[in-house]
């Protein structure tokens, strides 16, 4: 903020004020709304009246409990392997895409792109049918293998991008000093590339946590359903209560691992973000 | 250590360019040879050929006697310093230097490790900054630490890639003696490329001088000034650069365009029965006629002239006389700017003079040149018509010899 006027200051300090209004407040809603006992949920008023955990404890040890923790560790579990096996694989194709000629560089990255402008939904229907003839329906291979298909893309474009501005000239280098291929690879690309990979790993955990529509279509039971679609099933204590505080405290929940990261990998992101960006 | 001998090399890329023409050299064990030439002529890429990071596509590249023509840059045991150092940015310098020898190829115990690359630091004084990383170092810091993990490896021969171009000048010309009294002490085959003339002079054991990928003439630094193969060598060696003005023979006398010169014997039957020659005299060759001594005035030749400026430096000054362009040999000028990556080479006359010299721009004023020390080319060919062969050989004869005693000596003083 050095050699900024005072009044360029206040300027900019009133924009992120506004945009941090804007971007928090719903979640700020829903976190009031998780803490509100049923009773108070439609009074229309922002704050609860009376601050209870009775939602928390209705997803954690009440009538939501079977509901929520199997969903809770199937989103964690699915989500973790989806996301190692995204970036693996994407490091090992964007090397190749940046590094190496050979034919079909272009099919890979055409066909990448094509795959994640596909619409989702419209892939769902045939997948669902495929799925319960091979087996896959309601498992988690069958939601991994489609988290990878939006993942994929996406990882081997960013990862590309960032191998691409890392120095030929190091590898060369290494090549010189006797390494070997796979060694070149391992010392000094892969942790010149790390703010990347971790970019990477962080957009494609987000991508694959956040899925609604393949985690509601290919499961049936709490075998293999997500937390967002789990959210969908959740019910009032009776039918003529809404479940909206549970639903409003699971979502709570499942936020805070992504703010977790974010928060842990802050500086790596930024720099991730950036350096593909800048030329440096 | 090692010799590399490099037959009739040849590099083509895909769309038929050759980069690489046919090149043949013999680099001897312990010998220091330099690569040169302006940009685009196949100096970097023969080095790149060399040290296995370029495809050769005709020719033998030999180490050591054997054939690594297929042989992958790891296997061929060469160290290189690239012209941006190379570093890896996330390794301290200590680590850096250590990695050739912790890479399963080479692999050493930690001790052994840690002994070379402390032996190495203190060499380059690069012992306070061992634990720092290279985006905090200065240039000439980082092309030590590049310098380091060559040296650590103990490799066959050293090859610099224009290692000091991307240094300001006062650095480049302390790191030129830094790499040049290391290269005596190791005592290992080094290539250099660079296209620095004054880097290649002073380094080079012998000059190999590239145009457009073919080589035109190796030889010791003394031997390439003074008696060069050719038009090419003989503009691109030598600051500032050789003039060139056209010139025909004519009743034992030389007519040009700045007055007619007696010559010696040998310099007018090299431009006899030729209608015109290009002829070479060094700026050093010509002297205000007021500073040449009695006795060597018979050796040459006075000249009235009026120089358009003249600058003065302090140790020497030059002085510029623009001559009438000469249609017949304009053509052949220009591809020799162009050869040598400059615009043009301009119808004027460089000569440099004593400092005390009094000889001023406008004014008319008396010179005088050494008319045998003049080379005399083909315009057609661009052949030196005037090179000495024997005296040539002798030069370069006499700079092996000078660097075996500089070796000896050097060696002495390290028991």
């Amino acid at each position: 903020m050095k050699g900024m006027t005072t009044r360029q200051k206040v300027g900019w300090s009133v924009i992120t004020i506004v945009v941090l209004v804007y971007t928090l407040s719903p979640l700020v809603s829903i976190l009031m709304t998780s803490f509100k006992a049923s009773g108070d949920l439609t009074t229309g008023r922002f704050l609860p009246t009376r601050f209870v955990l009775d939602n928390y404890e209705q997803i954690f040890a009440g009538s939501a409990r079977d509901l929520f923790l199997p969903a809770l560790r199937n989103s964690i579990g699915i989500t973790l392997i989806a996301t190692v096996v995204a970036v693996v694989l994407a490091t090992l194709c964007a090397y190749a895409i940046a590094r190496l000629d050979f034919p079909g560089k272009r099919l890979v990255l055409v066909s990448a792109l094509g795959v994640s402008m596909f619409p989702v939904i419209s892939i769902v229907t045939p997948l669902f049918n495929l799925w319960r003839t091979i087996g896959l329906y309601d498992t988690w291979p069958g939601l991994i293998i489609p988290y990878l298909s939006l993942t994929l893309p996406i990882s081997i474009y960013t990862l590309a991008a960032y191998f691409q501005q890392i120095p030929w000239d190091l590898e060369r280098a290494a090549q010189v000093d006797g390494a070997t291929s796979f060694e070149a690879f391992r010392k000094v690309i892969v942790p010149l590339a790390l703010p990347g990979v971790f970019t990477t790993a962080i957009i494609a955990f987000f991508i694959a946590w956040n899925d609604f529509v393949y985690g509601i279509s290919l499961t049936s039971t709490s075998a293999a359903r997500p937390v967002p679609a789990a959210l969908a099933f959740f019910t009032g204590a009776s039918q003529f209560e809404e479940p909206t505080g549970a639903i409003s405290a699971a979502a709570i929940i499942v936020t805070i691992p992504i703010v977790i990261i974010v928060v842990l990998f802050q500086r790596q992101i930024v720099s991730g973000l950036t350096q593909g960006a800048v030329k440096g | 250590m090692a010799t590399i001998e490099i037959q009739n090399l040849v590099k083509r890329y895909d769309d038929g360019f050759p980069a690489v023409n046919d090149v043949s050299l013999d680099i001897a064990d312990g010998e220091f040879v330099i690569l040169v030439g302006p940009s685009g002529c196949g100096k970097s890429t023969l080095l790149r050929m060399i040290v296995g990071l370029e495809d050769i596509t005709e020719g033998e590249l030999r180490i050591d006697g054997k054939r690594v023509n297929e042989s992958a840059p790891r296997d061929r045991d060469l160290a290189m310093v690239f012209q941006n150092y190379a570093l890896y940015p996330h390794l301290s310098v200590y680590d850096n230097i250590a990695f050739p020898m912790r890479l399963s190829k080479n692999k050493l115990p930690e001790d052994e490790i840690d002994r070379r690359v402390r032996r190495a630091s203190s060499m380059l004084g690069l012992d306070e900054h061992l634990e720092r990383k290279p985006g905090n170092l200065s240039g000439g810091q980082r092309q030590r630490v590049a310098m380091g993990r060559a040296i650590v490896r103990e490799a066959d021969a050293f090859l610099f890639d224009e290692p000091l171009s991307n240094l300001d000048a006062k650095l480049r010309g302390q790191m030129r003696t830094q790499i040049a009294q290391l290269q005596r002490r190791l005592g290992i085959t080094s290539v250099y490329v660079t296209h620095d003339q004054t880097e290649a002079m002073t380094l080079g054991d012998r000059v190999a001088v590239l145009k457009k990928g073919r080589l035109q003439q190796v030889a010791s630094p003394r031997e390439l000034y003074e008696q060069p193969a050719n038009l090419f060598v003989a503009g691109f060696i030598g600051s500032p650069s050789m003039n060139f003005l056209p010139a025909r023979e004519e009743n034992g006398h030389l007519r040009t365009p700045i007055g007619d010169l007696t010559a010696p014997e040998h310099v007018l039957e090299a431009a006899r029965g030729r209608d015109l020659v290009l002829l070479g005299v060094r700026p050093e060759h010509f002297e205000d006629l007021e500073f040449v001594d009695e006795a060597l005035l018979p050796h040459g030749t006075e000249l009235a002239v009026t120089p358009t400026h003249t600058e003065w430096l302090g140790n020497e000054q030059y002085g510029y006389i623009d001559y009438e362009k000469d249609p017949e040999v304009a053509e052949v000028l220009d591809e020799l700017a162009r050869d040598l990556d400059q615009d043009e080479i301009p119808p004027q006359v460089v000569v440099t003079l004593s400092s005390a010299s009094r000889i001023r721009g406008g004014i008319e004023s008396r010179i005088w040149v050494d008319t045998r020390k003049v080379h005399v080319f083909d315009v057609a060919t661009g052949e030196n018509l005037t090179r000495d062969e024997e005296k040539g050989a002798e030069l370069t004869r006499r700079a092996a010899e000078d660097r075996q005693r500089e070796i000896e000596t050097a060696a002495a003083l390290e028991d």
